[in-house]
């Protein structure tokens, strides 16, 4: 899923301070999920922004609305016949979901209230962590099922680096050395053929290098 | 929930769960309690000020213990005064100041 955190508050107030009505919109997608843009944070952070008004003799109205996803345009029309009736949209989306909105809504200024995080999976309830960096061209058939280009600070190809000490990587001694996770695995796997294969050098240009990326599907159209 | 109380012009508001390690949802009052915890920051960043918020334990046979609890609530928040909603309400709003001050 996409993650994300909250903005603080205080940013948030700022980026309110010229407007007195707004949609306050969430996501029923990854965001709900991870616990930062779905219905119950859209409660608790249009009440949190009332009060911090109201204390401030300065009232907002807020709508408060959760799409089913903000990232497809049929999720996102139902909000077009009243959009116009307020001066702003926050969105707890992410990031994709809040430029969406940006490009259908055209009149209308789109705030974005939480900060967009990584791809990730949900280790336990309250923690999230990174899995992928959607660089469109996957290898995880030759490590063990363990990215490298996540996993592995520098996104390296050809093993643990000069700072895997026992195991961690040496820019926090929290984190999993990603290649020494692909090494174990693939010592258990009995795959470690999968490591002395010369390999050609990976191209990025299915990565972000060439900017904004596309995926057009004729079969689908 | 916690916050709405706030908005309907509470000046503080108790939250009692179970004795800890003898909650009928098993971690129920653990997790109530994270909640309150994060309210709690959320009216410290907004200036309301944390302390109008306190979670307590208590089982259904400590009538007197609630008794004492509420009173000893009631009267700290009768110390701190109306909430910054509600001197906005009677027009007294909060001067940056005073913002500063609560937080």
């Amino acid at each position: 899923m996409i993650t994300g955190t909250p903005k603080p508050i205080d940013e948030i107030l700022e980026m309110l301070e010229p407007y007195d009505n707004i949609i306050l919109a969430g996501c029923f997608g990854c965001v709900t999920v991870c616990r930062v843009g779905g219905d119950k944070e859209v409660q608790i952070l249009a009440s949190t922004i009332r009060l911090a008004r109201e204390a401030r003799g300065k009232k907002i109205d807020i709508k408060e609305v959760c799409l089913e996803r903000q990232c497809d345009p049929e999720y996102l029309e139902p909000m077009r016949p009243y959009v116009e009736d307020y001066q702003a949209v926050l969105s707890i989306a992410c990031g994709a979901g809040i430029q969406f909105l940006a490009e259908k809504f055209t009149r209308t200024p789109l705030l974005p209230g939480i900060n967009t995080g990584f791809l990730g999976v949900t280790e336990r309830q309250g923690e999230w962590t990174e899995r992928c960096q959607g660089c469109g061209d996957c290898v995880l058939h030759l490590t063990g099922g363990i990215c490298p280009v996540t996993r592995c600070a520098k996104s390296i190809f050809h093993g643990p680096c000069g700072g895997s000490v026992q195991g961690k990587c040496e820019v926090d001694k929290e984190v999993q050395c990603g290649w020494q996770l692909i090494i174990d695995r693939l010592v258990a796997l009995d795959q470690m053929d999968n490591y002395v294969k010369l390999k050609p050098y990976k191209g990025w240009d299915s990565s972000r290098d060439g900017g904004p990326r596309r995926i057009l599907r004729e079969d689908m159209i | 929930m916690l916050l709405k109380a706030f908005e309907k012009g509470a000046d503080g508001v108790m939250v009692i769960g179970c004795l800890e390690g003898d909650c009928h949802y098993v971690n129920g009052n653990i997790r109530a309690r994270a909640r309150v915890e994060r309210v709690y920051q959320i009216l410290d960043q907004i200036g309301i000020g944390p302390d109008r918020i306190r979670m307590y334990n208590l089982s259904a046979g400590e009538g007197a213990k609630f008794a004492a609890f509420t009173n000893e609530f009631v009267e700290q928040i009768e110390n701190f005064g109306p909430s910054p909603i509600n001197l906005a309400r009677a027009g007294q709003p909060m001067e940056p100041a005073q913002e500063e001050e609560q937080t």
